[in-house]
């Protein structure tokens, strides 16, 4: 009943990364010197000529991808979210995203799980800064299945695209039949009651928190939102039409993120109760991953306790 | 108040030899940048004045001599790049790419207005012949920095340029490119910094009008040698000079190069010359009739206020 463990979605990085290039000579991968945690490290071994080492300083590295992305070539970012989007946030919004060059903003560590490093590294808010920026595109894939297929998109999609990587082990949503296609939300779940509305590695949990509320006979409709922006709106608006509650649940702060997304299309086209769970306005800290999940309410358990009350008080 | 339109000219093409004849073809052209920047901030009512001014006879070396480039043609690929990472002096650009054939010097009028592709700070999705969109100060090395790298990827033999302002060299990621430059050894990449020793507002020095340079005198090539640079130090309103420091920069050490080109902020005017408040200000029209007399430009040129 539980969702199998995936791979961790870093390794499918390095190893779809490496693969791309091989068929594609213009695919170069640029690290901040985390290549052994985000495992560009297989890109290297795969690529050393193409692999270029930018050092500590990700402002530069921001930069130089836009400069390497005029000639032609294809430059695929590689580092932890809280340096490859927060730290050079204006690199991005100038060189990048105005421009509309053709970087791959492919950053790993999103979310929570983040090996213990705590707040400094856990960026709760890139969702809601990324999808906020024009020209930007936000994909944050659920499992190791998708992941491998973003990245594969990534590197065909014109212009500037942003993917959210996990760095551990999380749970296989997907088998390999899997299509992801861009811009579009999936239907991962049928059900009657209410609609759970989930991204990333947080729509596995979800969608156990379904078979948890199913065998107290709340039949959950969970639909996965992999592309942020743009953000499927027919699905959502259907997706909302089919229960009247809609419930987002994300590894993410609640402020302007999936649920601000979901809240904001259903506020213009059709407006449904919506609630967003999520982390409420907080920043991380050091814990085992299980602990952060009880602590900010993303384990399936804790995510089905608290659909179950809202249930209770509608 | 009609426009005053500028004298539409054809296009100067690059001479071959280097001679006195060439140098005084370049400073008849950095003399008209300044002419035409003065024309169209003033047109504009708005735009930066002192380091377009600074950067005249740079930007005449650059795209009159220098520059590997085919303005009837602004994406051939094996063009010379050029990133001009002190943005705000965007009108300076424009105007010697006017004068050297990418768009009509009339639209140097259309500075700053709407629809314009002449932004107030470069965008390459407006203009063809820009080879990255720049304004937030301290971004252009690393761009070229990405564009020599991919160039050298790609085996292809092109030079990229980057002209930096003194002031901009406070920026971090400015060291951040120097430093990834020179562990890669991009020897195909020269960066030019307009050293006209103002910055917008700075640090007040004797009195409320003199303001202490951004860099402590001599400081600013020490810190590029010791980021690993080959530093070529001259007068950057001497065009001799200047391409005779470019040549040099040609010809590889297996270092990246910098120019710290001294110049002076608002060159070319008497009353705006080493005034930090002329980075930007609205001329006033006896100011403006001065300007463009000390300038030479010929009074009927001027027109009807």
């Amino acid at each position: 009943m539980t969702l199998p463990m995936g791979r961790p979605m870093r390794e499918v990085f390095g190893e779809t990364v490496s693969d791309l290039a091989d068929e594609d000579p213009r695919i170069v991968v640029l690290d901040g010197d985390l290549g052994s945690s985000t495992k560009a490290d297989i890109f290297q071994a795969r690529h050393p000529e193409r692999f270029l080492q930018m050092g500590i300083a990700e402002q530069n590295m921001l930069g130089v991808a836009a400069g390497i992305a005029t000639m032609g070539l294809i430059p695929f970012i590689s580092t932890f979210v809280s340096f490859a989007v927060v730290r050079p946030l204006d690199q991005i919004r100038v060189l990048i995203a105005q421009p509309g060059l053709n970087v791959k903003i492919t950053a790993g560590y999103a979310g929570l799980f983040t090996g213990m490093a705590g707040k400094s590294h856990q960026v709760v808010d890139d969702i809601s800064i990324m999808r906020a920026m024009p020209g930007m595109v936000t994909v944050s894939p659920a499992d190791d299945v998708e992941a491998a297929a973003v990245i594969r998109y990534a590197a065909v999609h014109e212009g500037p695209i942003y993917v959210r990587l996990v760095r551990d082990a999380t749970q296989r949503l997907f088998d390999e039949s899997y299509r992801f296609e861009f811009g579009r939300a999936v239907v991962v779940r049928e059900g009657r009651d209410v609609t759970l509305i989930s991204t990333g590695a947080q729509t596995p949990r979800v969608v156990d928190a379904a078979e948890l509320l199913a065998a107290e006979g709340i039949d959950a409709h969970v639909v996965h939102v992999p592309t942020i922006k743009p953000l499927d709106e027919e699905a959502i608006v259907t997706a909302a039409a089919r229960t009247g509650f809609v419930i987002t649940v994300e590894e993410h702060t609640v402020l302007g993120g999936l649920g601000g997304a979901v809240a904001e299309t259903l506020a213009d086209r059709r407006p449904t109760r919506v609630k967003r769970l999520g982390i409420q306005d907080a920043f991380g800290e050091s814990a085992p991953n299980d602990a952060l999940l009880e602590m900010f309410g993303l384990s399936a358990a804790r995510v089905a306790d608290q659909v179950r009350g809202l249930l209770g008080a509608a | 108040m009609k426009p005053r339109a500028a004298p539409e000219a054809a296009p100067l093409a690059p001479a071959p030899a280097v001679d006195e004849a060439e140098f005084d073809r370049l400073r008849e052209i950095a003399r008209r940048i300044r002419v035409e920047v003065i024309r169209s901030v003033d047109h504009a009512k708005g735009g930066h004045i002192g380091g377009p001014l600074s950067a005249a006879e740079l930007l005449a070396a650059l795209f009159f001599r220098v520059l590997r480039i085919r303005p009837e043609e602004p994406d051939w690929p094996d063009r010379d790049r050029f990133v001009f990472s002190k943005g705000h002096s965007a009108i300076g650009l424009y105007a010697a790419m006017a004068l050297r054939g990418y768009f009509p010097v009339a639209e140097l009028l259309t500075f700053d207005a709407a629809d314009s592709r002449l932004q107030g700070h470069p965008d390459m999705t407006r203009l063809p012949g820009l080879d990255m969109s720049t304004g937030s100060l301290g971004m252009g090395l690393s761009a070229g920095v990405g564009m020599a790298l991919g160039a050298r990827l790609l085996g292809r033999e092109l030079r990229t340029y980057v002209m930096l302002g003194d002031g901009e060299c406070q920026e971090g990621q400015v060291w951040e490119a120097a430093f990834v430059a020179s562990r890669y050894g991009l020897d195909r990449l020269v960066a030019v910094v307009d050293h006209n020793r103002l910055q917008q507002y700075g640090w007040q020095g004797t009195g409320p009008e003199h303001r202490l340079p951004p860099h402590r005198p001599g400081e600013l090539a020490g810190k590029w040698r010791a980021f690993g640079w080959r530093v070529l130090e001259l007068d950057g309103h001497d065009v001799a000079a200047i391409l005779g420091a470019f040549e040099k920069a040609q010809r590889s050490d297996g270092r990246p190069t910098v120019l710290i080109a001294d110049t002076v902020k608002g060159r070319g005017v008497s009353f705006m010359e080493d005034k930090f408040f002329w980075h930007t200000r609205i001329l006033k029209p006896e100011e403006f009739v001065q300007a463009m007399s000390e300038l030479g430009e010929p009074v009927e040129a001027v027109g009807a206020r």
